[in-house]
């Protein structure tokens, strides 16, 4: 950490780290596109609010035989190992999935399936989608939001849906344009990334439950 | 050093040629297999336990009761006794009588069982599959120690003035060791007990098990049974040999692409980097198990799985010839190489007797001897400290 510059004496800057995991398929994909916009606006907010911060992206394509193969074995290797680390250990998360027959898309849901369940839990998360068709983007409430309530994570209210058209729309009466979108789900990631220890924190992978007894609540004797 | 094999006993179509065995003629084979075991000069049989197709083995003291009557000096195990779903009550009564009727050759491995509908099926609930090991053990520990038993818990009707017959040969227990995976609730009890670990280890890369290994000797020391260096420590192994690697590949490849678990999945090139699975000439087999003692330390039992994924009988009684020929003569040696002094045996019925008498007659003597004073020092449980007092099993 450096020493803040300004401001109030004392203060320390301090540094995030974010993930990224993009799940589109084609390369170039918009999918990334997105993710890549919406990681870009975190990090201006986040810099906004004294905090430097660090981004680490996974193309899921490049993990998608490794996945497949933990799913068929109970292991990841040691190239998908790290992938989760990084994913799992970060300050805040973005998920971004196309949506493939109204719902993420098969590798963005084997990822999440070889993460360990509780390895989300209070992770602050942005989620987001690509697609072809506006009438899609309520798969970000219906399937995806619900995905990560399930695994504990703090899912920001706003959740950002880019259409193929949306790249070429500005705001009208009706909606607001995808800046504006991308805009408001950052400044949301933002404010709960600069609050989160996660990427600080010690992991005991041999942490027994609370109240455990190697010979049970009855007793060995 | 202990080495031996293990078996899930599973009843597999062999896909070079489509045939399956029937389940009459797998039982047969394994009981085939395991006489082969002690021919060749190895140390260990370990049956799984199994109520489910494709396995056959669902009640392993009667094969190893046959087993035990063909055999007269390998030690007969599980790998696992179903710990959660099987009432310990009979786990206690049937291996005390395999025990008895084995001359003692036999102890077990404790596992959980990872079939959600095995645990219904046996009235049980897969999610409560910690406690119930933890109960289920805390219980049969008792019933081997103890000649009347009071007791109540959570899983089972209680029982008053219940004896579990026939008591253990000589009033000693099987040894016992705890398998695992992953979960460190089971190496803290395997640590608290001072029994053995097993660390199934086939399936997945050793940095996992390097910690959970870590973790146990950590806490056997922690629990005063001996240093972490003394823990006894079981590993897996998986190993296919023809004289010259490449055939050993060929020959193989079918089997390992089909098979049930890994199959589909990772590239046996894949699998052979990130698991001890070694498939290759016997040298090969010989070079990756003598460096493990390099990621795990010295350890008492190596056991190898070398019958499944519909393996024909003819070729699992050849790799066992090799197995016992070449491989397992060379790791003995390279084992016994600077192995320290302190580091226990595999542990055997004799050697556990010797241990009782050895701590009955430091407690009535004052002590004298570091092993004196490591077995006594443990007042959490001092019968099993006693019973791994490792200086003297050595």
């Amino acid at each position: 950490m450096t020493a803040f510059e300004g401001g109030n004496s004392g203060e320390t800057r301090v540094t995030r780290r974010i993930a990224v995991i993009s799940a589109g398929l084609s390369q170039p994909s918009s999918t990334r596109l997105l993710a890549d916009r919406i990681a870009q606006a975190t990090v201006r907010r986040l810099v906004e609010l004294g905090v430097d911060a660090t981004v680490d992206v996974v193309e899921l394509r490049d993990t998608a035989q490794d996945v497949t193969n933990n799913m068929l074995t109970g292991f990841a290797n040691h190239k998908l190992e790290a992938v989760i680390e990084s994913v799992t250990s970060a300050d805040g998360l973005i998920a971004v999935t196309p949506i493939f027959t109204t719902s993420y898309s098969g590798l963005f849901k084997s990822f999440i399936d070889v993460l360990d369940p509780q390895s989300l839990t209070d992770m602050p998360v942005l989620i987001a989608a690509t697609g072809g068709s506006e009438r899609h983007s309520l798969a970000l409430d219906y399937a995806i939001r619900p995905l990560f309530s399930y695994l504990h994570a703090s899912t920001v209210p706003t959740a950002v849906y880019a259409a193929s058209s949306d790249w070429g729309t500005g705001a009208d009466a009706a909606t607001s344009s995808l800046p504006e979108r991308i805009e408001r789900a950052a400044g949301e990631l933002a404010a709960q990334v600069r609050d989160s220890d996660r990427s600080s924190r010690v992991q005991d992978p041999f942490a027994l439950p609370a109240g455990f007894s190697p010979i049970g609540a009855y007793g060995a004797q | 050093m202990q080495f031996g094999i293990f078996t899930v006993g599973d009843l597999t179509t062999d896909p070079t040629n489509g045939s399956t065995p029937s389940e009459h003629e797998r039982i047969k084979n394994i009981l085939t297999i395991a006489q082969k075991v002690e021919e060749v000069g190895l140390d260990v049989f370990a049956l799984g336990e199994h109520h489910n197709p494709p396995f056959v083995p669902s009640s392993p003291t009667t094969m190893l009761g046959y087993i035990a009557a063909k055999t007269d000096r390998i030690i007969l195990s599980t790998s696992t006794t179903l710990i959660t779903t099987n009432d310990p009550v009979k786990i206690a009564e049937d291996y005390a009588m395999l025990q008895n009727i084995a001359d003692g050759r036999v102890d077990l491995m404790m596992g959980r069982g990872n079939t959600g509908p095995v645990y219904p099926w046996f009235g049980k609930d897969i999610r409560e599959g910690i406690p119930l090991a933890i109960e289920n053990y805390a219980l049969l520990h008792r019933l081997w120690r103890e000649d009347y038993v009071d007791w109540q818990g959570k899983f089972r009707t209680p029982l008053q003035g219940f004896q579990s017959t026939p008591r253990p040969l000589d009033g000693v227990p099987p040894f016992v060791w705890h398998g695992s995976i992953r979960s460190p609730e089971i190496a803290e009890q395997a640590a608290y007990y001072g029994d053995g670990f097993f660390a199934n280890n086939i399936f997945w890369p050793k940095e996992h098990y390097m910690r959970l290994i870590g973790y146990y000797r950590e806490r056997f020391e922690h629990y005063g049974h001996g240093t972490a260096s003394q823990a006894i420590v079981g590993l897996g192994g998986q190993a296919f040999m023809r004289k010259n690697s490449q055939d050993a590949v060929n020959e193989f490849r079918p089997y390992f692409d089909e098979a049930p678990v890994y199959g589909h999945g990772p590239s046996l090139e894949e699998f052979t980097e990130q698991t001890p699975l070694t498939v290759g000439s016997p040298q090969q087999v010989i070079d990756r198990y003598a460096g493990m003692r390099d990621h795990f330390g010295d350890y008492q039992r190596q056991l190898f799985l070398m019958d499944h994924a519909g393996l024909p009988l003819k070729t699992v009684l050849e790799q066992l010839d090799i197995l016992g020929a070449e491989v397992v003569p060379a790791l003995r040696k390279e084992f016994a190489t600077n192995r320290p002094a302190n580091v226990p045996d595999g542990p055997t019925h004799a050697a556990l007797v010797a241990a009782r008498a050895a701590a009955a007659s430091a407690s009535s003597a004052p002590a004298t001897s570091a092993s004196v004073s490591s077995a006594s020092a443990s007042s959490a449980s001092p019968e099993v400290s006693a019973l791994s007092a490792n200086e003297v099993r050595s």
